[in-house]
């Protein structure tokens, strides 16, 4: 019972994958900080790069969050590249202001951009210095988001990755739950998870430094993101163990990785069903509403978050849409295999990306809905084209039962106005 | 190295993609890594432009580096030269691929392209987006424009306009409306919607008109010095600089420039009694030089307001921006760091800011309202309706903008006579604004010592405090002034009815 069943026709895992290099329109690693800067309320993002990099936050934020956000961009100038200027006593003078005027700050994450790549500015030795320079009061750490190496939800990866490492030792089986949610969400699951048994919880990230999170050879672990290799990677390399389940989206999805945690934990069946069957009924009747306009239509999907192949899964099996091309920047099997092996034989699975090209892949199949990035969107609007923005997936709670009907309405709200505008003449 | 919070322009390449997304029938190829493709949201999303960019972006990775960018570059020029079949391409470097030293403009070179190719020399760490959109398009001139013959009819270019340009495209409507009431036809509009073969007729015009001059400049510049085309200096934003831009083409023409006045209400919308409250407003004004310029006349000579302050954050504009604060007895703040910019405002506390959308958002934190009269530009700042900058319909449009966010003159009163009205006070915000009024809530906060210790006492803070907000912050400068100028330490009722007095107007 509840153990989903592997479509019938086969389903994606042993697909072949084209792959595809070319230009890529996504946004890079640094992106992530937008997130994870409300996420983390006692961290500080410092960009090391150019004013590209300040200006892409600024617009990929959309709207300017202008109550003094915690992060910024340290932007080389002219001297610093013609090493007129030592960049590390530079950074210390604007570490130090910074500290100076946010003493709430406990965590600083110094970030590395494509042009702090490219010159090899050494963020690692940096940051170990201003540790020492600023211990015990603030934790500076460092990771890259640039877009040499980072695809943008990659970005969370590499600043999650770097945390590991610095996390306390543990013996104690825990439970470590890894990926930023928005607090209602990770409040939701905290809930469910306590009413099977299931606790401590261990958070990556916590909400504030302080808190307990630890690791150590009798952890195991669950990601909500399917997006954290390079964190996943890292805590292997701790010793703890990876629950391999598909991501929690949609009520399959959630109940398949909630399983997953309750049979780690010796859940009993009784105790599982009496926790999940009220919210499983609620998601199943809010999705069943919520994803009326989808039934029987098709989906195109342009890599953008790695977030691709299990909504995928999520819209096919849950919400009756039939996938044409499954684009995504990366295909971990480690970690989208549980989500390939439910998502029915069919579509196209694409890794990388070749924009022009898979542009008219999908004008030649004409889908019901596009999934894309926002440089794309009013252009395939503008010629007939539905989209979806896919970075609104990232920004807004989508995980779990309570969110599973939103997650349908994410999807259905771009084609239910197109069938409510009536601006054409009455005859 | 300098800590940014927010910026005001973008780096060089996001100007140069300003020029290529405004034209038809050019492309840009940029040698950037992934993720600087984001500067396509900006046109696809604030604009809502219903076409990509014409921009490939080579898109290089980390293992890229160090085994071959430089064919990668050819491959994709080749590619966008294929597939798009431009007139011609402009080719560059984003911040990145400066630092690895490819030279895009030789590796175009050599591969026998038989269009036009265009270089661009974009320095990203000493310069920014007005400057790469000013270079670009005076490079695309240079490059495409060819010597001929004057058309029969006068004519003019209008130069300067790009995409995401504050209300360029309204612009460019009322300018060629006004124009052709003059009796001058416009042979080219560019960069905007204008294709390389339109770029190459540029010399055709007797004169140009520069509308843009953060954008447009240098092209004007090289079109005088090599086709003796003058052109232009006064951009028209407001009545007057309208009227004086009238004489400066009629100069130039030698034709009688007499356009129909009839559509323009401005004049009369503040002569009538209800705009008397405008009077002397203090206003700080804040964005790009030319639109500074513009509504420093507007507000002093057409508003009645009183200037207290202007700045612009492009370096390139300090010099005129700082004479005219001279001339208008101020201090100019030439800063791209908007945290300076929001110091100063504190500072100054005027009644209202003309700004862009960074002051609107540092009038809402400090509680004075803004209009927004310049770029960096906000999905807000492109309305489905017309509503032009210049001209005589845009000195209306201006009109309506600046009174908007301000406290009507009699809700004014209201707000004065009956200060202690539990629904109807400050913090309620105009009532045209919409939103829910929030109820009053007294607090009794200790008399703050200011500088100098000049103490208030509490029934002239009690006093200060019915105030409206809106003249609050004045009120309380003067009578610490005061207070300070006849050595009080301090503030007594009645010595803020005496500094009352003595600044009374």
């Amino acid at each position: 019972m509840n153990v989903p069943l592997p479509p019938t026709n086969g389903g994606c895992r042993s697909a072949p994958i084209l792959k595809e290099r070319g230009q890529r329109e996504v946004f890079c690693g640094l992106t992530g900080i937008i997130w994870l800067h409300r996420k983390m309320q006692d961290a500080f993002f410092l960009v090391v790069g150019s004013r590209t990099c300040a200006h892409l936050l600024q617009s990929a934020a959309g709207v300017m969050i202008f109550a003094e956000p915690r992060f910024g961009t340290a932007i080389l100038e002219e001297q610093d590249l013609a090493g007129m200027k030592d960049a590390h006593e530079e950074l210390d003078r604007e570490v130090a202001r910074l500290l100076a005027r946010r003493p709430d700050i406990r965590q600083l994450f110094l970030v590395g951009s494509c042009p702090s790549e490219v010159i090899k500015i050494d963020l690692a030795r940096a940051a170990e210095r201003l540790s020492q320079v600023h211990a015990p009061h603030v934790r500076v750490l460092n990771y890259s988001g640039s877009g040499i190496e980072t695809t943008f939800t990659e970005g969370e990866d590499a600043c999650l990755a770097s945390m590991v490492p610095v996390l306390k030792d543990t013996t104690a089986r825990e439970l470590l739950v890894v990926g930023a949610l928005p607090d209602v969400v990770e409040d939701q699951m905290l809930g469910l998870l306590a009413e099977m048994g299931i606790g401590p919880v261990r958070l990556l990230p916590a909400r504030r430094i302080d808190d307990t999170t630890a690791v150590g050879p009798n952890t195991v672990f669950a990601l909500t993101q399917p997006f954290l290799g390079e964190t996943h990677a890292a805590l292997e390399r701790r010793g703890a163990r990876h629950l391999q389940a598909p991501f929690p989206f949609g009520d399959e999805g959630t109940t398949a990785w909630l399983r997953v945690i309750a049979t780690e934990f010796g859940v009993s069946e009784e105790t599982f069903e009496a926790v999940t069957a009220a919210p499983r009924a609620r998601a199943r009747k809010a999705i069943a509403q919520a994803s009326e306009a989808l039934r029987g239509k098709s989906v195109f999907f342009f890599p953008d978050s790695q977030l691709e192949i299990p909504l995928a899964r999520f819209l096919t099996r849950e919400c009756g849409m039939t996938a044409i091309e499954v684009g995504s920047p990366y295909v971990h099997d480690a970690l989208h295999g549980p989500d390939l092996d439910l998502l029915p034989a069919g579509p196209q699975i694409a890794e990388g990306q070749d924009v022009d090209k898979q542009l008219d892949r999908a004008r030649a199949a004409r889908p019901d809905l596009t999934v894309c990035g926002l440089g794309l969107a009013n252009p395939l609007e503008a010629e007939g084209l539905s989209t979806k923005w896919a970075i609104e997936l990232v920004f807004t709670p989508v995980h779990f039962y309570e969110q599973a009907g939103d997650l349908a309405g994410l999807f259905s709200r771009p084609l239910r106005r197109k069938a409510v505008l009536q601006l054409e003449a009455a005859e | 190295m300098k800590l940014t919070v927010w910026t005001y322009e973008g780096p060089p390449h996001v100007g140069a993609m300003r020029v290529a997304t405004a034209m038809k029938g050019l492309h840009f190829v940029l040698h950037a890594p992934q993720g600087d493709t984001y500067a396509d949201l900006l046109f696809t999303m604030i604009e809502r432009r219903n076409h990509r960019p014409p921009v490939s972006y080579t898109t290089f990775q980390a293992r890229d580096l160090g085994a071959d960018t430089a064919t990668l570059f050819k491959t994709s020029c080749q590619d966008a030269v294929d597939r798009f079949q431009p007139e011609a391409i402009i080719v560059g470097a984003s911040c990145t691929a400066e630092l690895i030293q490819d030279d895009p403009a030789g590796l175009a070179e050599t591969m026998g392209i038989n269009i036009p190719v265009i270089p661009l020399e974009l320095p990203s760490y000493s310069r920014k987006e007005n400057f790469g959109a000013d270079e670009t398009f005076y490079q695309i001139v240079k490059a495409l424009a060819k010597p001929q013959e004057r058309t029969a009819r006068v004519t003019c270019n209008i130069l300067g306009p790009t995409a995401l340009g504050f209300r360029a495209r309204d612009d460019v409507e009322e300018l060629t409306g006004l124009l052709s009431e003059m009796g001058v036809d416009v042979n080219v509009v560019a960069p905007l919607n204008a294709t390389p073969s339109d770029i190459a007729c540029l010399p055709a015009a007797h004169f140009n008109v520069l509308l843009s001059p953060e954008t447009g400049e240098a092209a004007a510049r090289w079109l005088e010095k090599n086709h003796e085309q003058p052109y232009t200096k006064i951009v028209p934003i407001g009545v007057g600089a309208t009227r004086d831009f009238i004489a400066e083409v009629a100069a130039i023409t030698g034709l009688p420039c007499k356009p129909d006045e009839s559509r323009l209400r401005m004049p009369w919308w503040s002569r009538s009694v209800d705009s008397t409250y405008l009077t002397g407003k203090r206003v700080f004004i804040f964005g790009d030089g030319t639109h500074v310029a513009a509504h420093a006349r507007i507000a002093r000579d057409e508003m009645g307001f009183e200037v207290v302050g202007i700045g612009c954050y492009n370096r390139e504009m300090a010099r005129p921006i700082r004479a005219l604060a001279k001339e208008y007895g101020v201090d100019a703040l030439i800063s791209d760091d908007y945290l300076e910019v929001e110091a100063a405002i504190e500072k100054l506390s005027p009644e209202m800011i003309l700004g862009t959308q960074m002051e609107r958002h540092i009038g809402k934190r400090l509680g004075i309202p803004c209009a927004v009269i310049s770029a960096p530009v906000h999905v807000q700042d492109f309305p489905a309706r017309y509503s032009p900058q210049v001209g005589f319909e845009g000195a209306n449009v201006i009109f309506d903008t600046l009174i908007h966010p301000l406290v009507m003159g009699l809700e004014e009163h209201l707000l004065t006579m009956f200060r202690d009205d539990f629904e109807f006070h400050d913090d309620a915000g105009p009532s045209h604004h919409g939103g829910k009024a929030k109820a009053k809530v007294e607090v009794e906060e200790p008399p703050q010592p200011v500088d100098d210790n000049v103490i208030w006492l509490s029934d002239a803070e009690k006093e200060l405090k019915k105030i409206p907000f809106f003249v609050r912050g004045k009120a309380r400068r003067n009578t610490e002034t005061f207070a300070l100028e006849k050595g009080l330490h301090e503030i007594s009722l009645d010595t803020l009815y005496e500094a009352k007095a003595h600044y009374a107007r």
